[in-house]
């Protein structure tokens, strides 16, 4: 029992990073339709760059503490922004009423630029860092287990909904979220009705990369270590978190993280470490056969 | 021939997009517009100073504060660039002033039609010229080991591609995930050959056999679903055969692999350096030599490649593969039709992976050894790359995309790390300059009278 709670608290902060990164996803996919391949690279970008911050900032011996994990997060935001944003300029704008498959490849094309381009410019070694936050709080102890979280975990959690509330505010409440959601219905009629929809999309683009560069820096905090290949396969599942969650619905994305973290740590805990991938991948094929709307998705209705 | 056969922007692709970019390719806008009035080389100058800011945004963290560890071993500490970015965000800067001003200063661009019909000539020549000089390549005087070596790499790449074409390019079926077809086929000789004994040329058709199985086994679940969908459980399903290549230790060897796969025969003889009895050189009296394996396999799996390009051309004309393109146009359509859509879709997995399957075993007799390694997501991405690049459903474009990519891959290997950034580079650049692939004008498979090349904006690929 006490274990399954620790488990849970693992998964908890795990999938809070993967909805971070599926909301980028999702994003993209309602109001574009394409899979946003470089997704999971500009993550790593994200990461990378507040690994940068960090080694500075630990170099100019400015200490550290809240605010230090602060302005990293904002920095790290600010130049994964920028990433996002010339990625869609250069390799995706062009494209616009391309057909279907040349966005994709032009996607592929770029996750392998910015893979490679991170290897040569940082290194193929992965480069770790020292603990940023320690420490944590015993929760519960019970049959001779100690359920613990580690402040880590809580800072994960904590930023995470901060960051969620947010964008969920932005969304919901603000002009800019307003147009969005109208590219995302009728992206002509929205721009028949004025908004500027390449504005909206390049918005889009710059918002899904500074959340996945939160998630970026989280993920940084958790594991202490970053890597140029890290990309591709938390990529992945955090597709597949935003498929199981019903691509295009922004509560979904998380959701599905969520539900994603939690298998994946429940499945290494009591069944074997190895195949962890496999589960979550087995996931989205069982996902997309029997409910290809996922969990929180609407139906597509086809017209002919 | 005159207006369809050039235009990149045909009114059919465009139809989705409706809204009016004010930004075309470039960003810069033409004709006019507020910008219209600036000269021209204060536009493109203040576009290539944007340009270079949001260049030296991006560079100066990563670039120009490089993270390293440190000589004791200790935590990291950054060394700093400033050059290498100067020198970045300086080509950046040029390159958007060159790109601005040939949009704004080139003449407008204007239908020549003599062009097109010119290139059609020329085109109708290119294919034999190039499978002549595929079938005398070996005997070239020039033709060195390393040519042969880099000429069995392309075919081979060449025959994934065909082999992919008949699910991408006909079917209209977005398969990521096609190395796992080619990972069956390759560990089926493997352990074939090494548990069991069996010669290559029993073991090809079972490899073949065995993928196309999988093929169809990947092909039920997935029937319904549609493009992007299929892309990404089809990724899945790459990844979960690598993971289990890596993982089953016991049959597979695991990340170490198969090692000592036999090679292949020629009619029972075997290709000896040392040349004894029963050996190919010995046989045919000739002096022995280690290039005969070589050259052997060589014609090898062009033989294979051209069997696959054989079997889709064939199979273009029959009923199938009438039903893959109608498919690949419209599914509903063809329900309505009365195709049966289940069997479509199978038939395609199971031949596309069945040729995939063919191209592993080739891969394993070569390499004398497999590992997980050599079926990773990128080798996907580079055969849908060369697919995609070369045109969708043309024979002639994926092979020319083949050369192009891995040739030109393997002419930088001096470069290392830098080379797959080049490549990854110019699949964005072929995608951004020629959305429709290298060869973009196909001919129809069927055709009422006259047969027409047609332009690939007016064939719906990737739809489905």
């Amino acid at each position: 029992m006490a274990y399954a709670l620790q488990q849970l608290i693992n998964g908890v902060a795990l999938g809070m990073i993967y909805g971070l990164i599926a909301v980028g996803y999702t994003m993209v996919y309602g109001i574009i339709g394409m899979i946003n391949f470089a997704h999971g690279d500009i993550f790593m970008v994200g990461a990378f760059i507040s690994l940068i911050a960090f080694v500075l900032i630990g170099m100019g011996d400015w200490g550290t503490g809240p605010g230090v994990i602060l302005l990293v997060l904002l920095v790290s935001m600010a130049v994964t922004s920028l990433y996002g944003w010339s990625v869609e300029r250069v390799a995706y704008r062009p494209l616009r009423g391309s057909f279907r498959l040349a966005p994709l490849i032009s996607a592929i094309g770029m996750s392998i630029v910015l893979q490679n381009f991170v290897q040569v410019a940082q290194g193929a070694r992965a480069k770790p860092i020292e603990p940023v936050v320690t420490g944590g709080f015993e929760v519960w102890h019970g049959n001779g287990f100690a359920v613990s979280v580690s402040t880590m975990q809580a800072v994960i959690v904590a930023v995470t909904l901060a960051v969620l509330a947010g964008f969920t505010w932005l969304v919901t409440r603000t002009p800019l979220g307003r147009a969005m959601r109208a590219c995302e219905q009728d992206r002509k009629m929205a721009g028949l009705l004025g908004v500027n929809t390449d504005r909206t999309i390049s918005v889009t683009f710059v918002i899904g990369a500074a959340l996945a560069s939160v998630a970026g820096t989280m993920y940084l905090l958790r594991y202490g270590v970053a890597h140029f290949s890290d990309g591709f396969l938390v990529g992945v599942k955090a597709f597949t978190a935003a498929v199981f969650g019903g691509i295009g619905s922004l509560p979904g994305a998380v959701l599905g993280g969520l539900l994603i973290g939690l298998i994946e740590t429940f499945w290494s805990a009591y069944f074997s470490v190895q195949y962890k991938d496999v589960a979550t991948f087995s996931i989205l094929v069982l996902t997309l056969v029997v409910m290809p709307t996922g969990l929180l998705g609407r139906t597509e209705v086809e017209k002919v | 021939m005159s207006g369809t056969a050039t235009p990149r922007e045909g009114g059919a692709a465009r139809a989705d997009d409706g809204v009016p970019a004010p930004g075309e390719a470039g960003g810069i806008p033409r004709g006019p517009g507020p910008a219209a009035a600036r000269p021209p080389l204060v536009a493109a100058l203040r576009d290539a100073g944007l340009a270079a800011l949001v260049a030296a945004a991006l560079f100066v963290p990563m670039v120009g504060l490089r993270t390293d560890v440190g000589p004791s071993g200790g935590g990291l500490f950054i060394r700093t660039r400033w050059a290498d970015v100067a020198i970045l965000v300086a080509l950046v800067f040029g390159l958007r002033l060159a790109v601005g001003l040939w949009t704004a200063l080139r003449p407008a661009p204007v239908a020549r039609p003599g062009r097109a019909a010119l290139l059609a000539r020329v085109g109708v020549f290119v294919a034999p010229a190039l499978l002549v000089f595929a079938l005398v390549f070996p005997a070239l005087p020039g033709t060195t080991r390393y040519g042969l070596d880099l000429g069995i790499l392309v075919l081979t790449y060449v025959m994934l591609g065909w082999g992919l074409n008949i699910v991408v390019g006909l079917a209209g079926l977005l398969d990521l995930g096609y190395v796992a077809f080619y990972a069956v086929g390759a560990y089926a000789y493997a352990l074939l050959s090494t548990t069991f004994g069996l010669s290559f040329w029993v073991c090809l058709p079972l490899a073949g056999v065995l993928a196309a199985f999988w093929g169809v086994l990947l092909g039920f679940p997935v029937l319904r679903l549609r493009g992007d969908y299929l892309a990404i459980v089809t990724l899945a399903f790459g990844e979960i055969i690598r993971i289990l290549l890596i993982n089953w230790v016991s049959l597979t060897g695991g990340p170490n692999g198969i090692s000592g796969i036999p090679r292949p025969s020629f009619f029972g003889l075997g290709f000896s350096a040392g040349g004894g009895p029963g050996s190919f050189s010995d046989f045919f009296g000739l002096e022995p030599s280690p290039t005969h394996r070589v050259v052997f396999l060589y014609y090898l799996i062009l033989a294979l490649a051209l069997l696959t390009n054989l079997v889709t051309i064939r199979l273009r004309r029959q009923p199938l593969g009438r039903a893959w393109e109608a498919l690949r146009e419209d599914e509903i359509a063809c329900r309505a039709l009365g195709i049966n859509v289940t069997n479509t879709k199978l038939t395609a997995f199971a031949i596309g992976a069945m040729f995939g399957g063919f191209a592993g075993a080739f891969f394993a007799t070569r390499q004398a050894f497999v590992s997980p390694e050599s079926f990773t997501f990128i080798e996907s991405a580079i055969i849908l790359a060369i697919v995609v690049l070369g045109g969708l459903g043309s024979q002639l474009g994926v092979a020319l995309a083949a050369v192009v990519l891995i040739g030109g891959f393997e002419a930088f290997r001096d470069l290392e790390e830098y080379r797959m950034l080049v490549f990854g580079g110019v699949m964005v650049a072929i995608m951004v300059l020629r959305p429709r692939g290298l060869v973009s004008s196909r001919t129809p498979s069927v055709a009422l009278g006259k047969r027409r090349a047609v332009s690939g904006d007016l064939v719906g690929q990737g739809h489905g």
